[in-house]
């Protein structure tokens, strides 16, 4: 492989993405469910608008879990499926997704770590599925942008930075 | 990785600053930072120790504007330039779209150079990604400094080139920003093509968006 691939996802994709993780959000009583791309880019975000920097957040979530990733080899695991986050009010619970993307569940008091973990499975299971759909749609890996997306992008950039 | 999202319009990508401990990386994003409008930027994330060296990562997200109806944004990263750090820095580097390798061109660290430009070539070949063919460039910082080595030099030790193979790439190539010079080449009977290299005093900003415009430039290609 040259580098890495990308990725894209269609509006179809996006909107089946947002019915699993509301569906989910109402079963588990919890506020917020952001995806993140391993890479630490924010692929989606449902429920209550979170009150802090949503891109920041997502780059500390990606690197958080590839460290916990690391140190599960060390242990001898192949992995950490999931973590969690304790607070005082507010936890955070957070899951692999297809081995691409993570899901942060954001829940305070008014639900239980362990429903959000029941529930969660259910809704990683929704989300494995409907990613893999989306990586096998064009063959084995991830989809290919359109040709020519970014035909002229060179003069903009020219532009932005004088 | 670059990630595009056609549902919000939105094209992301992955831009990794490397390079050995005190070279300048971490300079490099404090000044887009400081120059960059607060609205084209996000917040800057370091994860730095009390003594300011970078021991997970500075992040940066910039936003370079609405390109073909998608907004484009950059996300910046450094990695800990220390030796020992290895583990958090290979970590930076998955789903990378682009490198910037700051090296800091004073003669003492030149060694100190040489190790982590081939550290980078191990660490980007374990993810089986190929440093020859990714957007790359590389940054001589602190060309101020009456240690720094001439460009020739480090350009000998850092940026010798690789062996193009593939016929179709076997054309000279001019280096844009560098009227004379290539950046594919026969030499010697053998094709040899060479990363993009710019000259930067990053802690005055001298060069530091022309190396961003450089790279961000080359991954932007690489998805038209």
């Amino acid at each position: 492989m040259a580098g890495a691939a990308s990725w894209s996802f269609s509006e179809s994709d996006f909107k089946q993405i947002q019915q699993h993780l509301q569906a989910f959000l109402r079963d588990a009583n919890a506020r917020c469910a952001l995806l993140v791309d391993r890479t630490g880019q924010l692929v989606a975000t449902v429920g209550e608008p979170p009150q802090f920097d949503p891109t920041a957040f997502a780059s500390l979530t990606a690197a958080d879990f590839s460290a916990n990733d690391q140190l599960a080899k060390m242990i001898g695991e192949h992995e950490f499926a999931s973590l969690v986050h304790q607070g005082e009010k507010e936890s955070m619970f957070l899951a692999d997704v297809a081995k691409r993307v993570i899901l942060v569940v954001l829940f305070d008091q008014r639900t239980t770590l362990g429903l959000v973990k029941l529930k969660g499975k259910g809704a990683v299971e929704k989300l494995n599925k409907v990613f893999e759909e989306m990586f096998n749609r064009v063959g084995a890996g991830p989809t290919t942008p359109q040709k020519g997306l970014l035909e002229g992008a060179e003069d903009e950039i020219d532009k932005l930075f004088g | 990785m670059s990630m595009i999202n056609y549902a919000s319009r939105e094209i992301n990508c992955k831009l990794v600053y490397y390079g050995p401990g005190l070279g300048g990386k971490t300079t490099n994003l404090e000044h887009i930072y400081g120059k960059v409008s607060p609205n084209t930027r996000g917040k800057m994330i370091s994860l730095a120790t009390e003594t300011e060296r970078t021991l997970f990562f500075d992040f940066l997200p910039v936003d370079l504007g609405t390109i073909r109806g998608f907004k484009t944004r950059f996300h910046l990263y450094t990695v800990p330039g220390q030796v020992y750090y290895n583990a958090s820095r290979k970590l930076i580097l998955k789903g990378v779209d682009g490198i910037v390798f700051v090296a800091d061109s004073q003669i003492e660290r030149m060694e100190a150079n040489v190790e982590s430009m081939q550290n980078l070539y191990d660490n980007m070949s374990e993810y089986g990604y190929d440093l020859t063919k990714i957007p790359f460039a590389i940054q001589y910082n602190k060309r101020d400094l009456p240690n720094a080595a001439p460009v020739r030099d480090l350009q000998a030790s850092l940026n010798p080139g690789w062996p193009i193979e593939d016929g179709a790439q076997q054309k000279v190539t001019p280096d844009p920003t560098r009227p004379g010079e290539n950046l594919v080449e026969r030499v010697d009977n053998q094709w040899v093509g060479r990363a993009p290299y710019l000259e930067a005093v990053a802690i005055r900003g001298d060069g530091v968006f022309d190396t961003l415009k450089t790279v961000s430039k080359m991954v932007l290609k690489t998805l038209s």
